[in-house]
């Protein structure tokens, strides 16, 4: 296919959303259960596992519900790009020849509303707290004020990012969101952060997703349908980049670490921003999907105005973006996040995507996630 | 009643003409807010401490609507305030709290001005003081 030395042979996810009385735990043995019996592999040939959580509790302790082989079992923490990183961590382990076959696995289930974050764990003072700064909410309102200042990006083409994923998400049993909701609703609904209301922006959630991956050269063992896992990137910020958690920040402007980590997974990839059939990228609310198509590469900084407008990035466009729902459909289970990416991207490329489906035969998936205090893992895949 | 500041080392108080505390490394020249041990650019393990300019331009802003959940500690019941990036030219931008909390009253590059305002009161009913950027009045430029 490609050149590439990872496969995705197993893929499982437990439904995102809010399960009350299902553990965290729980939903990543269901997910981990469903990724062995797509890859019609057992929990025992697992060689590794790489595995995350912010708060459903550590990933080791699976083993005792999975089984106790005695496979290293390391567990990743990495803020919103936990899931990206075990992905990573998989990807090098098999690339290196240390293993053959492995899982990576990401879960969660978060308190209600949005996070809030200790200062001292981001080397803050308290008063940074106390005086409400700390709330990713503002930063990702003040981004995209500032890029809708200086590319024209309009409040209707915010709602229009919305409304997409409440439709893609009712088009996906796995979503949490499933009711299409319209543009008028999306912009007349409370103003959390201007110019972002309740509906543009994504809630933390629950939910697991985990992946079984292999040598490509052995992928055939496991299925005819194997997706190449051809670059997985991660990234931290850079002196000058404009991050969540900012008391400060320098006056000469530096690229986010998206672009960074999108540029070397592309390179790596040896495969452009324009050959991508079909994408995943970070919305944290409708601003961030907007920002990052232009940090990504999929587009220019102002292009997104157009695109959206019509119609492109829906399923049916020419650059399908978001086809599950995205995070603003699904949730953000911070653990299960980027995986979730990559699951659908599994989906799409085998054909299996059902209702939302991207019509001719996608060959190439790109997934792409952001978050505190300035993390971003990008992949590519192919088949 | 006093006004005790919500942090020490953030900016000089008790002043007429409050300035906000920042480092500077004295190897690159790369300013923080408010003041660190290290440089976060070359990075030179030591800063100086630099006094910032109380004057500057919206970078960009928006308006909190929701009441934080802890360690928010803001006047009760909760009032949506303004929050925004402040250029202080050829130093640093700096995030802060607005005196504004309509955004039809703020434009991006518009003159801000450093102040020192109530925040809530303590358990001893002082005043507790925090920093923030109002719309500067006109020639009362430093």
């Amino acid at each position: 296919v490609s050149g590439a030395d990872v496969a995705i042979v197993g893929i499982g996810i437990h439904p995102f959303g809010r399960h009350e009385g299902v553990s965290a735990r729980a939903q990543a043995v269901h997910a981990a259960r469903a990724a062995l019996a797509d890859a019609g592999a057992d929990w025992k040939d697992m060689q590794f596992a790489f595995g995350g959580s912010m708060d459903g509790g550590d990933a080791d302790t699976l083993v005792s519900e999975l089984g106790l082989t005695g496979l290293p079992f390391i567990n990743v923490w990495n803020g919103c790009a936990t899931g990206g990183s075990s992905l990573m961590s998989a990807d090098s382990a098999l690339r290196s020849g240390a293993a053959d076959l492995g899982m990576a696995i990401g879960f969660d289930k978060h308190a209600r509303g949005a996070f809030n974050t200790d200062p001292a764990a981001h080397g803050l003072g308290e008063w940074y707290g106390e005086t409400g700064l700390m709330l990713t909410t503002q930063f990702f309102a003040m981004k995209i004020q500032r890029y809708m200042h200086d590319h024209g990006i309009t409040a209707s083409t915010l709602a229009k990012v919305a409304a997409k994923a409440f439709r893609n998400g009712a088009r996906n049993e796995n979503a949490w969101r499933r009711t299409p909701m319209s543009e008028e609703d999306i912009l007349g609904s409370a103003m959390v952060s201007h110019p972002l209301t309740q509906y543009m922006f994504c809630s933390p959630g629950e939910g697991a997703v985990a992946l079984v991956l292999c040598r490509a050269d052995r992928a055939h063992h496991y299925t005819d349908r194997p997706v190449f896992l051809n670059a997985a990137v991660l990234r931290s910020r850079r002196y000058g980049s404009f991050e969540v958690f900012s008391p400060w920040l320098a006056t000469e402007p530096a690229p986010s670490p998206t672009v960074d980590a999108a540029r070397a997974t592309f390179e790596q990839a040896g495969i452009g921003p324009d050959e991508i059939d079909v994408a995943q990228i970070q919305d944290t609310d409708s601003g961030t999907e907007i920002i990052h198509m232009a940090e990504t590469g999929l587009c220019k900084p102002g292009e997104q105005e157009a695109l959206l407008q019509t119609g492109a990035t829906e399923i049916g466009g020419s650059l399908p973006i978001n086809t599950d729902g995205g995070v603003i459909a699904n949730g953000e289970p911070i653990g299960a996040s980027g995986l979730r990416q990559v699951y659908e991207s599994v989906l799409q490329l085998r054909g299996d995507a059902g209702d939302r489906q991207v019509p001719g035969d996608p060959r190439t998936a790109f997934t792409h996630v952001y978050g505190a205090p300035g993390i971003s893992a990008c992949t590519v895949l192919t088949r | 009643m006093s006004a005790v500041p919500v942090a020490d080392g953030l900016f000089t108080w008790p002043s007429e003409s409050p300035q906000l505390i920042g480092s500077t490394c004295p190897e690159c020249g790369a300013t923080t807010f408010p003041r660190q041990g290290s440089c976060p650019r070359c990075p030179h393990p030591s800063m100086e401490e630099r006094l910032l300019s109380t004057r500057g331009t919206l970078w960009t802003f928006t308006v909190q609507g929701f009441e934080p959940k802890p360690p928010y500690r803001g006047p009760v019941p909760f009032e949506p305030y303004g929050v925004g990036y402040v250029e202080l030219r050829g130093e640093v931008m700096v995030e802060s709290r607005l005196t504004v909390s309509d955004p039809d009253q703020l434009e991006i590059g518009q003159e801000m001005e450093l102040v020192v305002v109530p925040f809530r009161s303590d358990e001893s009913g002082d005043d507790v003081v925090t920093f923030a950027f109002r719309p500067a009045t006109a020639g009362s430029g430093s």
